[in-house]
């Protein structure tokens, strides 16, 4: 699954609240919709969402099919240390996600 | 019908193109991208090139440019070299007209093309994932860049194939293209506002469709709201109707991948 | 008033009226399952939430939402959880957020579907144990899950 994470303002201060977002590639199945031959296509979406700050978890979501497709989520942080931001999903099909990227935080 | 006939040859020839004229009905001053028309919350889609959806399929496409492909194992990078420079500008010249085979070809026909003659490798399917990321990818080097194709020479049958088209009413609902993208762009449908119907855009992220299309795809949409046969994908009409499309866009800049409700 | 004009300011008094008769019925919303599995009969105050949804959405499939919480999200004070869901999706529950000590700013962006006209509702769980809310009533034009193309 392609995804992009962003980070503003980077590098960040230390203490600094920094903004996350991530953009995935999902199609966040609902379930209702049918293929062109009338069959209902199943639902797939992705459930969880964690995302670890240096391997602690800084956010966590529960999603369902009331989040739109390619899925779009920003939240915040507190800048504390360089390192690495770590983003690990699993949909309703048990197809795991992960997505990496960088925090750089000066003094 | 002494009287009936300078009456007709009126009503032709306001509602005709005119033989010798290339006069857009709507001129160069008045053209309006389809972003003009779409929400506030549609156009911060498409502003943000981070969170702009469309966006996925261009950087899938910027990995497969460098991904060898079929039996000789060459990428289109191989070719090609860096698509920033050299594919900058390319979408702003399609649909046109293969000089090899004589076939008029847009963006999504030449990558088919070069993925099968050149690459050696199955020409990917309509709106198939491959397709649509090295369709954005190639079609976003020329954001911002105006539309100038070339509607004379051999693309001349093609370019009067698409104007006929356009203006023909067809459909249960017997609308013509021009019915509401040129007599009645800026008035509202329903709860929608007729754009002018350019294909700058495209590929775009449709927020109906919940993913990246072609424009192949919109004017499917189009065929199946006036209640008209849906021709399959790659039929000629769609190239030729493209390039009409392409004409009367001439000078509006790229947006690809564009955004729309 | 241009179209686009006229438009907004006919969501904007659909939603008004929307509104105020929201806010009456807001003491009934505790009986709402999907507040009682979240709040488990603790009252929910109305405030410190704000929940911002545009008024007017031509596709309900992508709508965008903004959920901030007046919060000073330090190591005692501060967001655990926020609640979003809706009045009319075939499935209500839409997403809960999960933030903490560590959050900074207690605000989340997303976008997210809507089945037609309707409320969409957040409750904030707070690290004191009290639980806030706002709601957030959208006209939307195509419903997701309901209109196919």
């Amino acid at each position: 699954m392609s995804a992009r994470i962003r980070v503003v303002p980077a590098p960040a201060k230390r203490g600094e609240v920094v903004e996350v977002s991530i953009l995935i590639q999902h199609d966040m199945e609902t379930g209702y919709r049918r293929d062109d031959e009338g069959r209902v296509i199943p639902r797939d979406c992705i459930n969880l969402l964690t995302c670890r700050y240096n391997g602690v978890e800084v956010f966590r979501a529960d999603l369902s099919s009331g989040i739109s497709a390619n899925p779009y989520l920003q939240f915040y942080t507190v800048a504390v240390a360089s390192g690495e931001l770590e983003f690990s999903w699993i949909d309703d099909l048990s197809v795991q996600g992960a997505a990496r990227a960088g925090i750089a935080v000066s003094e | 019908m002494s009287r009936a006939v300078p009456l007709l040859a009126a009503m032709l020839a306001l509602w005709s193109p005119g033989a010798a004229g290339q006069e857009r009905r709507i001129p160069a001053g008045e053209l309006k991208s389809g972003i003009a028309f779409a929400s506030p919350e549609v156009r911060a889609m498409q502003a943000d090139d981070f969170s702009n959806p469309g966006m996925l399929w261009v950087e899938k496409g910027a990995r497969l440019w460098s991904t060898p492909a079929g039996g000789a194992g060459r990428s289109c990078a191989d070719c090609h070299g860096d698509a920033r420079s050299s594919m900058k500008g390319a979408a702003t010249r399609y649909p046109a007209i293969d000089r090899a085979s004589g076939e008029l070809l847009n963006l999504e026909g030449r990558i088919r093309q070069c993925r099968s003659e050149r690459q050696g490798a199955a020409a990917p399917r309509h709106e198939s994932e491959e397709l649509l990321a090295l369709t954005a990818y190639i079609a976003h080097q020329s954001r911002g860049m105006p539309i100038e194709v070339d509607v004379d020479g051999a693309a001349r049958p093609h370019f009067e194939a698409g104007r006929e088209l356009y203006y023909r009413r067809i459909g249960q609902v017997n609308l013509a293209c021009a019915n509401c993208h040129e007599q009645n762009w800026g008035r509202t449908l329903l709860s929608e506002t007729i754009s002018q119907g350019h294909p700058n855009a495209y590929p775009i992220y449709r927020i109906e469709w919940q993913t990246l299309g072609s424009i192949e795809r919109r004017l499917r949409g189009c065929l199946s709201a006036v209640r008209a046969v849906i021709l399959p994908y790659g039929a000629p009409e769609y190239r030729d109707l493209e390039l009409f499309l392409a004409w009367r866009a001439k000078g509006l800049p790229v947006e690809s991948p564009g955004v729309r409700r | 008033m241009n179209q686009p004009g006229r438009r907004r300011f006919v969501a904007g008094l659909a939603g008004a009226i929307a509104l105020v008769s929201r806010a009456a019925r807001a003491q009934t919303d505790q009986l709402d399952p999907m507040v009682w599995v979240f709040t488990r009969g603790v009252p929910v105050q109305k405030g410190r939430v704000k929940l911002e949804l545009p008024l007017l959405a031509d596709n309900g499939n992508s709508v965008p939402l903004t959920v901030t919480v007046d919060s000073p999200m330090s190591a005692t004070d501060y967001v655990k959880s926020i609640h979003l869901f809706s009045e009319k999706n075939p499935v209500r529950d839409m997403a809960r957020f999960y933030l903490g000590p560590r959050g900074g700013r207690a605000k989340v962006v997303t976008r997210v579907r809507l089945a037609g006209t309707q409320t969409v509702t957040a409750i904030a769980a707070l690290s004191d144990g009290s639980f806030w809310w706002d709601s957030a009533h959208v006209q939307v034009t195509l419903s997701a899950c309901m209109d196919e193309s």
